[in-house]
């Protein structure tokens, strides 16, 4: 029972309040622009030189307003939108009609689920390890030029670090496909395709994890820099503790938490990232999904998109909030 | 000026400055252009490099130096409205739950903490779609902005929670100074080095959106930004078609302006900062 008081309810409540915000927000700030999207339908129509009578743009409006979700007062679009969260139904998709949203975000997710979870886990585990280490040994040269690489590399935003890797890997030096992964049904699993997907998905992760590296490198750096020049650092190497495991079992070890709580915070903005660099490579994931919905002007699989990635992105945080008492040692035992 | 000097014997200051002056340089160069930045087929098609057309020309007909004038030109007046716009609300939001606290407080940073955890990229694409056919500069520059204040307000109000609990707050409410002229006159100083290099982060990140919305066709894609210009060079598939001269413009100016921001940010803000200047004095000497 304690268990449950004082590990479990409050952070599934904060997951709770983290969706209820989230979802609430995609409903309300699209709202705030006053736009139409079932106007702005219609004008694309009657732009591509379709002539509607009055009766056919008053039935077109209805199903479109249906169709979005768009019926009724304010208060009933929001109810509408819930039961859509709900029962994961976000209508048909325009790009591929009739197929349901629901069915084409279920093919895609898995995708940028495991693109997600095997890049930011690598960058996390890369930077802060070869950050702290570089920390440690700061007055070294090697540490030094690492470090002016990744004053270049830290700004660059994903879109454009992904064109670079794409232009050097794929047509200088064609080392990697350049249209990215095919996915279609009927795929038999067997080593010929496992060997493509790899070789579709490790320009995309490269970039992210080069990119996600070097914030937790520079991070972890000035962390360490300061645990370095604590007492109990100082007394071990007077001690006589090798200098391998002061590096990594006293200073690593605690300069790391902290992190794992930065990471919590920042899922959101690796998630746009990984959406983002999706759509460079033509990885078959939801970046690309939002790509064609928005370049078709389909407004439900972009909706679709948007609450998945909020349920996608809560889920991971509450999954590191449970996952961290049993690393630190310090709130375990409270 | 002695600042100045002092900042420039910072070698990354000293690089980042004279790039950033390049390009400002290249920015006020577009209106001196010969061509018009919109219309299309003005000179021969796909031509590499030549002394004509020192970055050679696209296949819309446009010469890519000139075009690229304009690209920088535009995507810095984007980045600036929703720097400077984002600042204003940043350091109200920052300032007044900092200094009020409480449930106003609470409020405000809920706020901004719910804008943090939702993936803020897919609402920014979501409203775009609405306002696809009105995303001029102005506009653009306004929708990044509205997006972009959370994390700087969060820096801002805890800066101003500590400078609260400071002796000279308590002089300066105690010697019948208004809350007004007490946060402009002591704590305005004090923040402006912070605020400063959050300015040029929001900016850097600013250009680096404006990119994606126009890749995802969301920005008038007509006016020239770094954006719109990579858009075009993918859309005509510049790469497969060996047009290396058109598709790497947009993405080294990029990466040029970007490196200089920050190069300048983070030194003015390590420069800004008392402990580190103590640190590099000890070095010195």
């Amino acid at each position: 029972m304690r268990f449950f008081r004082d590990y479990l309810a409050p952070r599934l409540v904060q997951y709770v309040l983290v969706v209820f915000c989230g979802i609430t927000a995609v409903f309300f700030i699209p709202r705030l622009t006053g736009q139409d999207p079932v106007l702005e339908i219609i004008a694309q129509i009657q732009a591509q030189g379709a002539s509607l009578d009055p009766s056919a743009v008053r039935n077109l409006m209805e199903t479109l307003k249906e169709l979005y979700g768009l019926k009724g007062s304010l208060f009933e679009q929001y109810l509408t939108m819930w039961r859509r969260v709900f029962t994961f139904d976000f209508g048909p998709s325009f790009f591929q009609f009739p197929t349901p949203v629901a069915q084409l975000l279920r093919i895609y997710l898995p995708w940028t689920i495991g693109l997600f979870a095997t890049s930011t886990v690598l960058s996390w585990l890369l930077g802060n390890i070869v950050g702290g280490i570089a920390g440690y040994f700061s007055g070294k040269s090697w540490s030094k030029i690492l470090d002016a690489v990744i004053m270049v590399i830290r700004p660059i935003p994903h879109y454009i670090f992904g064109v670079v890797l794409l232009i050097l890997f794929a047509y200088v030096w064609p080392l990697f496909p350049a249209r990215g992964l095919s996915i279609g049904r009927g795929m038999a699993l067997n080593l010929e395709l496992v060997l493509a997907i790899l070789r579709g998905s490790f320009l995309p992760a490269l970039t992210l994890v080069i990119l996600g590296g070097v914030v937790w490198f520079q991070q972890m750096k000035l962390l360490v820099q300061n645990v370095k020049r604590e007492d109990f650092v100082e007394y071990a190497r007077v001690g006589g503790v090798k200098e391998r495991r002061v590096v990594f079992r006293y200073v690593l070890k605690n300069a790391m938490l902290p992190q794992v709580t930065q990471l919590a915070l920042a899922l959101g903005q690796v998630f746009s990232g990984v959406l983002i660099v999706e759509m460079v490579f033509s990885y078959p994931g939801m970046g690309l999904l939002l790509y064609r919905g928005v370049t078709r002007g389909d407004y439900n699989l972009v909706m679709g998109i948007t609450v998945l990635s909020i349920l996608t992105i809560a889920t991971a945080v509450l999954l590191l909030d449970l996952l961290y008492p049993l690393l630190d040692p310090r709130i375990r035992h409270r | 000026m002695e600042a100045l000097r002092e900042l420039l014997r910072d070698y990354r200051f000293a690089v980042g400055f004279v790039i950033f002056l390049l390009l400002v340089v290249l920015a006020f160069l577009s209106f001196a252009s010969p061509y018009d930045p919109i219309r299309q087929l003005q000179v021969p098609r796909d031509r590499p490099p030549s002394r004509a057309h020192i970055l050679g020309t696209n296949s819309k007909g446009q010469d890519v130096f000139w075009e690229a004038t304009f690209s920088i030109r535009n995507s810095l007046i984007i980045a600036l409205i929703a720097g400077l716009v984002s600042r204003i609300v940043a350091i109200l939001v920052g300032f007044v739950a900092g200094y009020r606290g409480g449930t106003l407080d609470r409020v405000l940073m809920g706020l901004a903490d719910g804008l943090l955890v939702i993936p803020l990229f897919l609402i920014l694409v979501m409203v775009a779609m609405l306002l696809r056919g009105s995303m001029t500069l102005v506009n653009t520059g306004l929708l990044l902005a509205f997006f972009g204040w959370a994390w700087d307000a969060r820096t801002i109000r805890s800066q101003i929670l500590s400078l609260r609990e400071r002796e000279f707050t308590k002089t300066s409410v105690l010697s019948g100074n208004g809350t007004m002229s007490l946060v402009i006159r002591e704590y305005l100083p004090f923040t402006t080095p912070l605020i400063f290099s959050t300015l040029i982060n929001n900016i850097a990140w600013a250009i680096g959106m404006e990119i994606v919305l126009a890749i995802l066709g969301l920005v008038r894609l007509e006016i020239p930004t770094l954006g719109t210009t990579l858009q075009w060079a993918i859309t005509y598939q510049a790469m497969l078609l060996g047009h290396w001269w058109w598709i790497s413009t947009p993405v080294v100016l990029t990466i040029l302006l970007l490196v200089a921001l920050y190069w300048l940010s983070v030194s003015v803000s390590e420069y800004l900062d008392p402990r580190m200047r103590i640190q590099r004095i000890g070095a010195r000497s």
